[in-house]
């Protein structure tokens, strides 16, 4: 008996694509890097301080696949948020190449990265007089025509009451919490490959947080694009099909949460939930 | 009447007219009345003496209108007028003015305007004023405005007024007075841009003298190029009473701006606020928009924008 004859359909249909995908990345090397839909290469990253040279990050190499939603982790001040931010673009490395989609955009800037498909929800979400959460949310969306209805579609997904919001201006008469959801509802808006959220539950009150896995929990369970979170709460790495975890930056581990989460409970990688209300209690 | 096609671009742009208006109206065509409309229940006279009209709103008058738009398309003119509007008691209404130039010449022109408001009891009047210049390429003639309003509010009444300035008026001088009774109150917007040497001064007196009398006065401008902006205000509070001012401007270039605010609490019980932000657009602002797919011009143009909105 033959070994095709052995193995079972399915089987056999999973050697022909993996034969096929091989063939494939040899008459099209371009094409092979979306295999990953973002590469970066020994990045680096310094900064010129009181004493001299500082460096942020030393030589950060990361391949993260289509579709799945990352976890970046570790003690304050190792270069997550500096590494999420140079992914967006808004800052630039020192050294190394990141590639999207196969595509070199190490040169790129802040714009053409985010038409390129890649949205960023920043740590401390911007204030702005006069703009209306509207008009917030029209921007990101890219759609100059889109109407109050599809707006409050994403504000009632991060759990906002969108009569109240929609005209609101988004500028000091938000709380930090609120802040927060109408910065991820801008991000959802964009429908992007590439989501990144720098540290979403930093300022928020405990119930905000509680909510907030909620929307993170809903965006993995209905969004096709990848994501990646900056955070060191257990349970938003509870959530996460893999874990990086950076320090002093570089690497320390990565691997699917099963490996690296038990790893880490316990330390400055994996602080609990409660800590979020000691920490932030006063906050809202 | 017939309108050519500066005056109803002009039109659409200072009181968002597509043509005639509906209700009580005035439009004045360069310095003089061009057409006129009285209501039942708002009378618009000429002045008994001098340039100008007198507007009277009886008792009661509520869901109303009247609009009194100024055109201007010649160069070289200087137009002076004052409109009084006597305001009944329980009216509810809204007043459109403003006054758009068009010079197509190099010689300068001019239009001062003198607003005064009697607002009776328990009156509730929304004024909205927009003012516009535009120049003929190749010309030199410069585009003047000084817009002077005085406000005088009975017991109970309520005024809001907002008063924008956004394209082509090369210097301005606006002046807001304004006078609020016993629970009364006042609020003022004003918003303003300047660009290349255009100056523009605004000052805003609110007397406060009767109990629980509110006045919030707002202005928001934006200085590009080598524009100026000057802002005075000064709240004086003769009563228990509510007085807030804000000044916040943008800096885009060279632009200038100074802000002056005063607050005077003549009274024991008056509380004055005034809070004042002047600066470049923040740079995580221009990032922020960036990360939505604006480029840095149309992040600016962007908050710009919803700043004077």
């Amino acid at each position: 008996m033959g070994f095709y004859a052995k193995i079972d359909a399915a089987r056999r249909r999973c050697i022909f694509f993996r034969s096929l995908k091989h063939f494939y990345k040899l008459i099209c090397p371009k094409e092979a890097g979306k295999e990953y839909m973002l590469e970066l290469k020994n990045i680096t990253y310094n900064v010129d301080d009181e004493q001299g040279k500082k460096e942020i990050l030393n030589g950060v190499s990361l391949s993260i696949p289509d579709g799945k939603f990352v976890v970046i982790t570790g003690p304050n001040g190792g270069g997550k948020s500096t590494l999420a931010k140079i992914i967006a673009g808004i800052y630039q490395p020192t050294g190394g190449q990141i590639l999207f989609d196969g595509e070199d955009i190490t040169e790129k800037g802040i714009t053409e990265r985010a038409r390129s498909g890649i949205s960023f929800a920043f740590q401390q979400p911007v204030r702005f007089k006069g703009i209306e959460v509207y008009d917030l949310l029209r921007l990101a969306s890219g759609d100059k025509d889109m109407t109050q209805g599809q707006a409050c579609q994403y504000l009632s997904e991060v759990g906002l009451c969108a009569r109240d919001y929609i005209n609101r201006e988004v500028d000091a008469s938000l709380s930090g919490g609120e802040l927060k959801r109408i910065e991820i509802a801008t991000v959802l808006a964009r429908k992007s490959k590439l989501s990144i959220f720098d540290e979403p539950e930093a300022g928020i009150d405990l119930w905000s947080f509680t909510n907030l896995i909620r929307v993170f929990e809903a965006i993995k369970e209905e969004t096709k694009g990848t994501i990646i979170i900056i955070s060191h709460q257990e349970r938003i790495l509870n959530i996460a099909d893999e874990i990086v975890v950076i320090e002093r930056g570089q690497i320390r581990r990565q691997g699917p949460k099963e490996e690296v989460l038990p790893e880490i409970l316990g330390s400055d990688s994996a602080v609990p939930g409660c800590h979020v209300q000691k920490e932030q209690g006063g906050m809202h | 009447m017939q309108m050519d096609a500066i005056e109803k671009r002009i039109l659409e742009e200072v009181a968002e007219l597509h043509g005639m208006p509906q209700g009580a109206y005035n439009i004045r065509y360069n310095g003089e009345a061009q057409a006129r409309q009285s209501t039942k229940e708002i009378e618009i006279t000429p002045r008994a003496e001098g340039s100008g009209i007198d507007i009277r709103i009886k008792d009661g008058t509520v869901n109303q209108s009247c609009c009194i738009p100024v055109v201007i398309a010649k160069t070289g003119l200087k137009d002076v007028v004052t409109n009084d509007f006597y305001i009944g008691e329980n009216c509810d209404i809204v007043i459109v003015a403003g006054c758009g130039i068009h010079n197509c010449g190099d010689q300068d022109s001019q239009h001062d305007g003198l607003h005064r408001f009697y607002v009776g009891k328990n009156s509730k009047v929304k004024y909205v004023e927009r003012h516009y210049g535009e120049t003929d390429d190749g010309t030199r003639g410069g585009n003047i405005m000084n817009p002077l309003t005085e406000i005088y509010l009975e017991e109970g009444a309520q005024m809001e007024m907002e008063s924008t300035q956004i394209k082509g008026i090369d210097s301005t001088r606006r002046e807001m007075k304004a006078v609020v009774k016993e629970n009364a109150s006042l609020i003022i917007k004003e918003r303003l841009l300047t660009n290349g040497t255009q100056y523009a001064e605004s000052r805003m007196d609110a007397e406060l003298v009767g109990e629980n009398a509110s006045a919030n006065l707002i202005s928001r401008s934006v200085a590009t190029d080598q524009s100026k902006t000057t802002y005075y205000s000064n709240i004086v509070g003769k009563a228990p009473c509510h007085g807030h001012s804000e000044c916040d401007a943008i800096i885009i270039g060279e632009g200038k701006v100074l802000a002056v605010p005063a607050l005077d609490a003549a009274h024991p019980d008056a509380a004055l606020i005034h809070e004042a932000a002047i600066g470049k657009i923040a740079g995580e602002q221009l990032v922020k928009l960036q990360t939505l797919g604006l480029t840095e011009e149309e992040a600016e143009s962007a908050i710009v924008e919803g700043f004077l909105k």
